[in-house]
């Protein structure tokens, strides 16, 4: 494995059951880069992080990580049972940070420093995803996983939580996986997206994965757009929903979906 | 004067209660009421075993729940039939079998209320040395995976992905449970040891706001039970074993009466 490099898969696969959950991706992440997953439901995008992580076992290829590699893993749809009492200050400290200001830096980086005494049961969608992206930071970890971050978050807190996840690469230089099956809004700041279904699609730069034909295949040309928008490589006047006229680079992600 | 027989029954009892809070908080949590009913009652097959081979009984109900935790992991490869008909099945069949090989010994003079229900008068000063040093045991061993154990809790593929093995530190959990069990089977008896780590556990969620003063509060309550419960055995002549659950539901309906009030307000 090539130095800087955090995690590389090669030729990775995984099969269960006679079934192939994924098959054939190969994906290297170096140092600080965001490197994104789309794919339709079923794609696989899941079984990528796990054979990434180390969770799953690959069935075929390889999966190498860096020699003490540090991961912060926000999984996808992760349910604390009620009969679990928990605070948000005490789910931090799962992650095995005892520190006390870097408990706090981790709750200020992730926007919910207000929160820290909180019940983890009483958090709204967005609040609760916030303590878990505050949890993976304690980590100070080298590599950042985000599974589907934005699920069960409103629309506005989505756009902010995508803003604080693009953020974090220069707050605490770590690399980003980021899984989505959304298309817009962390495009921008991605510097490659890997389009899934079933195996790797098509990859690239967000731009020349919204040119294509593969991955229009699979998202039509509405996604093609809503791709494009971020990338500004249009300025028309017609938006998703025609309501967009023109965006400036800061905060296009919000104007592009605001329906008005 | 207090009988020492019975201070003997207070401090194993109190012991047990201990060591119980934190098993029975995680148990609670984890959603694995059914699968403790399951070993306790497999506690029966041990005291057949015990009875048969003439193993010491502590040491036969212990191996006998742990080989039933295992079986129930070797079915669970049967994939059509979910885990708590899988309960069910190896919970009654290890009962039956034990009352079935039980009956079968003719020497067996067997008090199979006490079994059952549990009896303060048969702990003696071998019972109090074994909830001593297992019960240390179980905290050390406890002390140690209890990260591992809590994030395993939260979500298996979390802890994977930091480097816990969820299987490996579930199946400790499984066999410092099946150690409480082999030595509280005295106190409270094979059908309600169940109570015992569970009641105090739920009594202490409501009160509590982390998973570590919600053990705490577990074991002021389990305690307080046994007490509570012993002492009423002795002065009314009841069974100990129920008479320790019924003051642990006696607490949990205060605490919780209490709450319904506070929200009243």
């Amino acid at each position: 494995m090539e130095s800087g490099i955090l995690v590389e898969l090669s030729h990775a696969g995984r099969r269960e059951h006679g079934q192939w959950l994924v098959r054939d991706v190969s994906l290297s992440i170096a140092r600080g880069e965001i490197v994104t997953l789309i794919g339709p439901n079923g794609s696989g995008k899941s079984t990528t992080v796990k054979l990434a992580l180390g969770i799953h076992r690959a069935t075929a290829g390889s999966v190498q990580r860096a020699r003490g590699l540090k991961v912060g893993y926000v999984p996808q749809s992760l349910a604390i049972d009620r009969s679990l009492p928990m605070t948000v200050w005490r789910l931090i400290r799962t992650s095995g940070q005892r520190n006390e200001e870097a408990i706090k830096e981790a709750l200020a980086a992730a926007g919910i420093a207000h929160l820290g005494h909180a019940d983890v049961h009483s958090l709204s969608g967005g609040e609760f995803q916030r303590a878990l992206i505050a949890r993976a930071i304690a980590r100070t970890p080298d590599l950042l996983v985000l599974d589907e971050p934005v699920q069960g978050v409103d629309f506005s807190g989505e756009i902010a939580l995508y803003e604080l996840i693009a953020s974090l690469r220069d707050r605490i230089g770590c690399a980003i996986l980021l899984v989505s099956h959304d298309l817009h809004v962390v495009m921008a700041k991605t510097d490659r997206v890997l389009c899934l279904n079933g195996h790797v699609c098509c990859e690239g730069e967000p731009n020349s994965v919204s040119m294509s034909p593969e991955y229009r295949a699979l998202f039509g040309a509405r996604g093609a757009e809503a791709l494009a928008l971020y990338e500004h490589h249009h300025d028309h006047d017609h938006g998703l929903d025609g309501g967009v006229e023109r965006m400036d680079h800061q905060h296009h992600t919000v104007r592009a979906h605001t329906h008005d | 004067m207090i009988d020492p027989l019975f201070l003997q029954a207070i401090l194993g009892g109190c012991g047990i209660a201990l060591v119980a809070a934190p098993l029975g908080s995680v148990m609670v949590w984890r959603r694995l009421a059914y699968f403790g009913d399951t070993l306790s009652h497999s506690a029966l097959l041990g005291i057949a075993l015990s009875l048969v081979t003439g193993l010491f009984l502590t040491a036969a109900v212990f191996v006998t729940a742990v080989v039933v935790a295992l079986a129930l992991n070797g079915l669970r490869r049967m994939e059509q039939v979910s885990s708590d008909a899988l309960l069910g099945l190896l919970s009654h069949a290890s009962l039956a079998i034990g009352l079935v090989v039980i009956a079968l010994i003719p020497s067996a003079r067997l008090d199979l209320f006490a079994f059952l229900f549990g009896d303060i008068l048969s702990i003696d000063q071998t019972d109090l040395w074994i909830i001593g040093i297992g019960g240390v045991s179980v905290f050390v061993v406890l002390a140690l995976i209890w990260r591992a154990l809590l994030l395993s809790t939260l979500d298996r593929s979390l802890a994977e992905a930091e480097g816990v093995r969820p299987r490996w530190v579930e199946a400790v959990y499984t066999v410092l449970l099946a150690l409480v069990i082999a030595t509280a089977i005295k106190l409270v008896g094979a059908l309600l040891i169940t109570a015992l780590l569970i009641i105090p556990a739920v009594t202490a969620r409501s009160l509590a706001e982390t998973p570590e003063r919600m053990v705490i509060l577990a074991m002021v309550f389990g305690v307080g039970s046994v007490v509570l419960g012993l002492s009423a055995s002795y002065v009314i002549d009841v069974p100990s074993g129920p008479s320790i659950v019924v003051a642990a539901f006696l607490g949990f309906s205060v605490v919780f009466l209490y709450q319904l009030l506070l929200r009243r307000d």
